[in-house]
């Protein structure tokens, strides 16, 4: 994957996801202020030394919310892509492995998943679940472990006809080694293109639950959350809008930019292999 | 006399929805009966399309037939007994006609060729890559070719390695499809020459599966020629068909 | 009498370091109404050479040094022919006075699109307007490569069609413009020996019907005993021996020749022994 980072744009969206993860990571210790403090006497006040961004309606710092959101933000849709690409390998591998009666009623209960558009299922879940961040979390899981689990079958189902597994089996290799040696591997780097590609958009439906109010409580911040207290003050305050909205679209911009340059990458040494004669 | 694997009317049928609004199902194996017995080389030819690999993907147990049975050593491949199945499996072995596709491009040379070891002998893996070692040597590679992967060979010499993990579990046949129709000239006459030889040293039985007949022949002891999904016509010798009259050839 | 397409000197090397050198001042000549034959081993070069003519070497490689002339019939330079190795030169002639038909028929095929609409994209790209035109143009050159009778063909998709069929569609596409020189890049290695066969035919019977050039490029010496009646063979990016088809097969004097002219035999004395068994 090395000629990925041939386009400057690529290496400034990779240097850029490595700053704001660096930020994210080590916010505990950087010395700002606490994100969560409430000081109403210092409510929407301008950029200072103290409050580089200036504070919010609750007088809280602004930069320091956007950093210490920014965990919550990007680290939960890491953590659902986790439970994602785990859950769905297994349920897509299953049905595209065995076939026949596993594989329908599997792809049957992925139809019922798949039928509903994402963020209205995500409120229902949230609806029957409560809200809060491990609710959100959960919620758009449910809402998109399906997808992936289809098109994990279908590589699958595609692997499976292909000559190094037709031989890896006439060589004796029982299934389950089938699948760990010579499916997952190839497997791998598809899977993880797919969900770079997919991080803005998750991020997306986690602010868009938050902003809704029905994912991220107060006082944790997060950057949809932040879009939705400023909502009041958008012609008084742009400010507080601007920076939230800025950060989401900054970091799904360089997520999609990232996955986009590892998709084509993939291309190029997926035609390298069978171009070589 | 019954041969070492029997094939008797296999029929196979592929279905396709969509754009085939005439036939839902695509015939391609119409009734096969074929025989190879131990030692003999079988040569299987035909148009591109005939059905030559997939008659050669059942008799490897690869897919079932619709129809039919697939007899080895007397006793059906596909009786679902797990015993005589690794029996079988071990003692029929492959080798395919995509070279770079029939190898797992992150596996080494010596791993590739261990993998049969590994599994019908419970070989740990170093144990097996070490074995693996003197049977690329005697395929024409050196010993110290086991350590490199797939991307560091050329067609010929990767075809060599998949020959070697053919040999390795010591099988008493071998099925070719269309083994040597990738490579260019210069190396299929070499790899020919090297299939030969085996064969002569080791009394393997084979299956060619083949659409060009100069490969088939001087190699086959009997050469069928398959036209639209059965064998019409078994000669010994591609001349011999040739001369036949066969339409086809 | 002067060469349809000379080209002279023609040096490639790869792009990426360490730098290597594939052709190392490969020199050749077509001439019109005859077939001249590259032929030699995976990485020899041939197919690089061939490739250079009409500019369409692939990623990683680019050329460094040679020169390339075409006397075509709108050739000012009666002489020696045009120098047609600029991009711009070339890509006007590619499709219309340079046509090539290539190894691997199913992946030059959009899967989309049905035969008729690749048709008609070669001819809207070449300035043929109006449906009636364009209908007359594709009829004939399927009638051309063995379809007359068979008008569903034009509504048919890649993937329904064999390999052999697919290849000869591409010939009638490549012929369709009435080039001056065909390029044929083993256009025949992915086939089976019937389809092969008529595919050869085919392109033999064009050129000697239109008077066309033809550069073939193969592995297979058989190709070169049917179809050649100039060959080059070569090695290591460099032609290492040349001549008329018949002095080539009687009198090989370099070593890559006589090698494959053995295993060609080889390949070919099985079957002349069967013969005389029977």
């Amino acid at each position: 994957m090395g000629g990925m980072l041939e386009k400057g744009i690529v290496r400034f969206s990779l240097v850029l996801l490595l700053i704001v993860g660096g930020l994210a990571l080590s916010a505990p210790w950087l010395g700002l202020p606490d994100p969560e403090e409430v000081n109403l006497a210092a409510k929407l006040s301008a950029p200072s030394a103290q409050h580089l961004l200036g504070t919010d309606h609750l007088g809280r710092d602004v930069l320091s919310r956007l950093i210490f959101g920014s965990r919550v933000s990007i680290g939960s849709v890491f953590v659902i892509l986790l439970l994602i690409v785990v859950f769905s390998t297994l349920a897509g591998t299953l049905a595209g492995f065995a076939e026949g009666a596993v594989d329908n009623v599997i792809m049957r209960i992925c139809d019922i998943f798949l039928t509903f558009p994402t963020l209205i299922l995500a409120m229902f879940f949230v609806g029957v679940l409560g809200t809060g961040l491990t609710n959100v979390i959960i919620a758009i899981f449910l809402t998109h472990w399906a997808w992936y689990a289809r098109i994990v079958r279908g590589i699958v189902l595609s692997l499976k006809s292909r000559e190094f597994v037709l031989a890896a089996r006439v060589a004796g290799t029982s299934t389950f080694r089938l699948v760990v040696r010579h499916i997952l591997p190839s497997l791998a780097p598809q899977v993880l293109v797919l969900s770079t590609l997919d991080i803005g958009h998750m991020m997306l439906h986690v602010a868009g639950l938050s902003f809704l109010g029905l994912g991220v409580q107060p006082p944790l911040p997060e950057w949809g959350v932040m879009i939705g207290d400023a909502r009041q003050f958008i012609w008084t305050q742009p400010q507080l809008l601007l920076y939230p909205g800025l950060a989401i679209f900054i970091v799904v911009m360089a997520f999609n930019l990232l996955g986009d340059a590892m998709r084509d990458a993939l291309d190029r040494s997926g035609m390298l292999e069978e171009g070589v004669k | 006399m019954n041969g070492l694997i029997s094939v008797k009317g296999v029929h196979r049928r592929y279905r396709r929805g969509g754009f085939f609004k005439v036939a839902d199902s695509l015939h391609v194996l119409r009734g096969v009966d074929m025989e190879i017995r131990e030692g003999e080389a079988v040569g299987l030819v035909g148009r591109s399309g005939c059905g030559k690999s997939t008659l050669g993907r059942i008799v490897l147990g690869l897919e079932r037939p619709d129809e039919g049975t697939v007899l080895y050593d007397g006793q059906d491949i596909f009786s679902g007994e797990e015993k005589s199945f690794r029996e079988f499996r071990r003692n029929v072995q492959v080798v395919f006609q995509n070279v770079q596709g029939s190898v797992n491009p992150r596996m080494t040379a010596g791993e590739i060729v261990a993998e049969p070891l590994r599994n019908f002998l419970g070989l740990s893996k170093k144990e097996a890559v070490e074995r693996a070692r003197p049977l690329l040597e005697q395929v024409g590679l050196k010993n110290s070719d086991a350590d490199k992967i797939p991307g560091h060979f050329s067609g010929g010499e990767l075809q060599r390695v998949c020959i070697a993990r053919a040999l390795a579990p010591e099988p008493k046949a071998i099925v070719f499809d269309e083994a040597v129709s990738s490579l260019d000239m210069l190396v299929q006459a070499r790899v020919l020459d090297l299939i030969r030889k085996i064969r002569d040293e080791r009394g393997l039985a084979c299956l060619f599966i083949s659409h060009d007949l100069r490969v088939v022949a001087g190699l086959c002891d009997e050469v069928a020629l398959m036209v639209d999904g059965v064998i019409a016509a078994t000669e010994r010798s591609v001349a011999a068909l040739a001369a036949s009259g066969h339409p086809a050839i | 009498m002067s060469s349809l397409l000379e080209v002279r000197n023609l040096r490639v090397e790869t792009v990426a370091s360490p730098v290597r050198e594939l052709l190392r001042g490969v020199s050749f000549d077509v001439r019109a109404g005859k077939t001249t034959c590259l032929v030699g081993a995976s990485g020899s070069g041939k197919s690089l050479s061939c490739l250079s003519v009409p500019g369409l070497l692939p990623h990683g490689v680019r050329r460094t040094g040679g020169e390339i002339y075409f006397r075509g019939s709108s050739s000012r330079n009666s002489d020696r022919g045009d120098r047609i190795d600029s991009p711009e030169t070339m890509k006007s002639l590619r499709g219309s006075v340079i046509s090539m038909v290539m190894q691997n028929p199913m992946s030059c095929f959009d899967p989309v699109f049905s035969i008729e609409n690749h048709f008609r994209e070669t001819l809207r790209a070449h300035g043929v307007r109006g449906r009636r035109a364009m209908d007359e143009k594709i009829a004939a050159a399927l009638a051309e490569v063995g379809f007359k009778d068979d008008p569903k063909i034009r509504h048919a998709y890649p993937f329904q069609l064999s390999g052999g069929m697919l290849q000869r569609i591409m010939l009638a596409i490549a012929l369709m413009l009435d080039p001056e020189l065909l390029i044929a890049d083993e256009a025949t290695s992915d086939l089976d020996t019937v389809a092969q066969a008529r595919v050869l035919d085919l392109i033999d019977e064009a050129r000697q019907r239109r008077r066309m050039g033809v550069l073939l490029v193969t592995h297979d010496f058989g190709v070169v005993a049917r179809m050649a009646d100039y060959v080059l063979v070569m090695e290591d990016g460099e032609v290492v021996e040349r001549g008329p088809v018949a002095s080539l097969f009687e009198h090989p004097s370099h070593d890559c020749t006589k090698a494959l002219l053995v295993a060609h035999g080889k390949l070919s004395a099985h079957m002349a022994e069967e013969e005389r068994a029977v």
